[in-house]
């Protein structure tokens, strides 16, 4: 395993002269929560083995405003996007990859209204990209025989209708993609969006977490594969819930790539 | 002089019902644009097509193909077995008997009428497992909290409206000596007939005649009870779909108000005390930020209220609802529609204004605990089969309890709080956003 990545900044670049053909969009979780670092720098590891010219925002970044928005604070997510979009413009960014669905979604729609109008991509239409012109292979060895499931993320999903990239890359695994009763335009919710992360959630009678961890475990995967920080959070909480860390990995699509290849 | 009272007593009812019907329509209109004014005139070739395929070709009802299905016999049904109407009306008005008869050959009319005797039949057929699926197996999506009383009955009756109305059909066929005689187009009524065997002719036409007028009656009652019911969906589907939101589910629209003021906030050069150029109306601070009553939403999403069938799709797949808390989306937009014909009926009591009645949708009708149990996963709009975004209401009324009365839970002012400080929802300082990348 390589641990060394190598991550410039746009700032960097910028003083150098260049300019990187995509931005990464880390997003909050991707830069603090524990879990979702793992993912940040699988796919980063990804991206420096294909050699792609990119950089990040790194300090410059700031919270897209997504959960404000969802949270029904219209001001502070419109300033956070003004604020945002300022630097984008300054550096003249043309095209957005991002791990996080909910930033993936208010980069690609609700920004252009604010004056921030990019090529915004979900990582794992980016990596299918890759794997489609030739700059990525993947070695579908290590996940033979692997039943995996693949958790749609609303904001991925039903929001902006991207069904067939993760599944695409999972075949490539040689794995057997199996699929949950509800999946896709139907999936359910992991109980994250809408700011739900931040909160206690309402009066009820189960988690919605555990309602679908339980429709995973119900076909029986090696792996739940999922394409968000959230919802890996959400599914890897409702695993443990449900006493079954030992048997099910939950994974992001960018970690199955990169463990596959060995990064 | 007296063998006109029949049309004239046909003509009286036919206007008395279709004027009826168009003083309601009238109040409906008049309540859809009680809304806030927005203009949807864009794409217009999409939103034909998403009504042709939506509205008129159930595109989202085979999703569940079992009601789907059915669903679909029922409205093919109604819409074909409605073209004997135009014989019924046409006959009624100059009093002639099967008016169909005279200007088509009796081959092609016996093809007709035989085909809407088996569409009564299969509507009947259809109807019935309806009624069982509800009252008998009992579907949990028909069961929720708030359909109980009005919602429910107001279910049960249009399904006996279809039965008599249909059984009515039949009978009015099968008890018409002549038609008959034809013995063409008397599919399912042939079998009927034999049950009057020995009734005198002129009881035979009594009965035909009671049928007769019963069946139109009774569609013109229903016409009228349309308004009262969740089956002005019949009428509203298509404007509603025309309608619908065709940007991505995910994106919420920008509040331009805020980016007035953001603008504002934001750019030193811009004179704050400045007065608004004239015309520019969104210049104009709003009286209210979000939504907290019927007359804060758009007429589109007062329209969504006034088309929801009350079927529940949208309840059934919403993950808060699954998992038991209050929140049903079907709830948010019955709620609105009460609300909206409670205004309307506070504005036609008041000549015309709306006189305050201390209550308003957020509150007296929706919750709190219902707004704040919703994860924006679009599943309810998504499932909803004739266009409806319940969570575009969701979002209009979280605004107003964040915006106008910071009523967020604490947990979410923590995190706004967070974000307004150091740019993420957890306390991490900005400066530390590329730490990652030194952690093994
Ligand atoms: S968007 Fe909200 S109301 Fe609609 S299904 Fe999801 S959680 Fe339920
Ligand atoms: S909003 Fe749509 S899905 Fe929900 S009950 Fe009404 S018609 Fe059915």
């Amino acid at each position: 395993m390589s641990n060394t990545i190598h991550v410039p900044t746009m700032a960097s670049l910028f003083a150098e002269g260049k300019q990187p053909e995509v931005l990464f969009w880390v997003g909050c979780a991707g830069s603090f929560d524990d879990r979702a670092k793992k993912i940040t720098k699988a796919f980063v590891k990804i991206l420096n083995k294909a050699n792609v010219s990119f950089a990040v925002l790194g300090t410059e970044e700031s919270c897209t405003g997504d959960p404000a928005k969802r949270s029904g604070n219209e001001f502070l997510f419109q300033m956070q996007a003004v604020t945002n979009i300022e630097v984008l413009n300054a550096y003249d960014v043309k095209k957005i990859v991002t791990t996080c669905p909910h930033c993936f979604n208010t980069l690609k729609n609700e920004y252009p209204g604010l004056g921030g109008t990019y090529e915004v991509v979900h990582h794992t239409q980016f990596l299918k990209d890759l794997l489609d012109t030739g700059k990525i292979t993947i070695e579908g060895g290590k996940f033979t025989g692997k039943r995996i499931t693949f958790h749609d993320p609303c904001y991925l999903g039903r929001a902006n209708n991207v069904y067939e990239a993760p599944r695409d890359l999972i075949r490539k695994l040689d794995a057997e993609l199996v699929e949950m009763k509800s999946c896709k335009s139907r999936g359910l919710c992991c109980g994250a969006g809408g700011a739900q992360m931040f909160k206690e959630a309402e009066k009820g009678d189960k988690e919605v977490n555990i309602e679908r961890t339980e429709q995973a475990i119900e076909v029986q995967p090696d792996i739940i594969a999922a394409g968000c920080p959230f919802c890996n959070t959400m599914m890897t909480d409702g695993v443990k819930g449900k006493e079954k860390e030992n048997t099910i990995a939950v994974m992001d699509i960018a970690e199955l790539i990169a463990n596959a290849d060995d990064l | 002089m007296m063998e006109y009272l029949p049309q004239v007593l046909f003509i009286v009812l036919l206007t008395a019902g279709i004027g009826y019907f168009a003083i309601n329509v009238k109040k409906l209109a008049r309540n859809i644009q009680l809304g806030k004014a927005v203009v949807i005139n864009d794409n217009k070739p999409q939103r034909w097509t998403n009504m042709f395929k939506i509205a008129f070709g159930q595109t989202k009802m085979v999703v569940r193909p079992v009601s789907g299905f059915l669903h679909f016999i029922v409205y093919v049904g109604f819409i074909i077995i409605n073209i004997e109407v135009l014989e019924i009306i046409i006959d009624g008005i100059f009093g002639t008997h099967r008016i169909g008869l005279s200007v088509l050959p009796v081959g092609v009319y016996g093809f007709l009428i035989g085909t809407f005797e088996i569409l009564a039949v299969l509507v009947l057929v259809a109807v019935i497992i309806f009624w069982i699926r509800r009252n008998v197996i009992k579907l949990k999506r028909f069961l929720s909290a708030e359909m109980t009383g009005w919602p429910k009955n107001d279910a049960n009756i249009i399904l006996y409206f279809e039965v008599v109305l249909m059984c009515l059909f039949l009978m009015m066929n099968a008890t018409d000596t002549s038609f008959q005689n034809l013995n063409s187009g008397n599919v399912v009524s042939q079998f009927i007939a034999p049950l009057f065997n020995g009734v005198s002719e002129t009881t035979l036409h009594t009965i035909e005649r009671g049928a007769w007028w019963l069946h139109i009656a009774g569609i013109l009652a229903f016409l009228n009870y349309l308004y009262f019911s969740k089956h002005l969906h019949i009428l509203l589907a298509f404007p509603n779909t025309y309608y619908g939101k065709l940007i991505p589910k995910g994106q919420l629209l920008n509040n331009e108000a805020v980016t007035k003021e953001v603008k504002l906030m934001m750019d030193p050069s811009v004179d704050p005390f400045a007065a608004p150029a004239e015309g520019d109306a969104a210049a104009a601070v709003p009286d209210k930020f979000g939504a907290s009553d019927v007359t804060d939403l758009t007429w589109v999403q007062l329209l969504n209220a006034y088309t929801c069938t009350e079927c529940g799709r949208c309840t059934s797949e919403c993950p808060a609802n699954q998992t038991g808390k209050k929140l049903s989306p079907r709830k948010i937009m019955m709620d609105t529609r009460d609300r909206l014909e409670e205004v309307g009926k506070n504005i036609d009591a008041n000549k015309g204004t709306f006189v305050p009645d201390g209550k308003q949708l957020l509150g007296d009708y929706i919750t709190n605990e219902e707004l704040w149990a919703c994860t924006t996963c679009n599943a309810c709009v998504e499932a909803c089969p004739v266009s409806i975004d319940p969570l575009s209401i969701i979002m209009n009324m979280r605004q107003y309890l964040v915006m106008e009365q910071s009523a967020a839970p604490s947990d979410l002012n923590n995190m706004m709080g967070n974000i307004e400080n150091n740019g993420a929802p957890w306390p991490f300082n900005q400066q530390d956003r590329l730490n990652w990348t030194n952690e093994s």
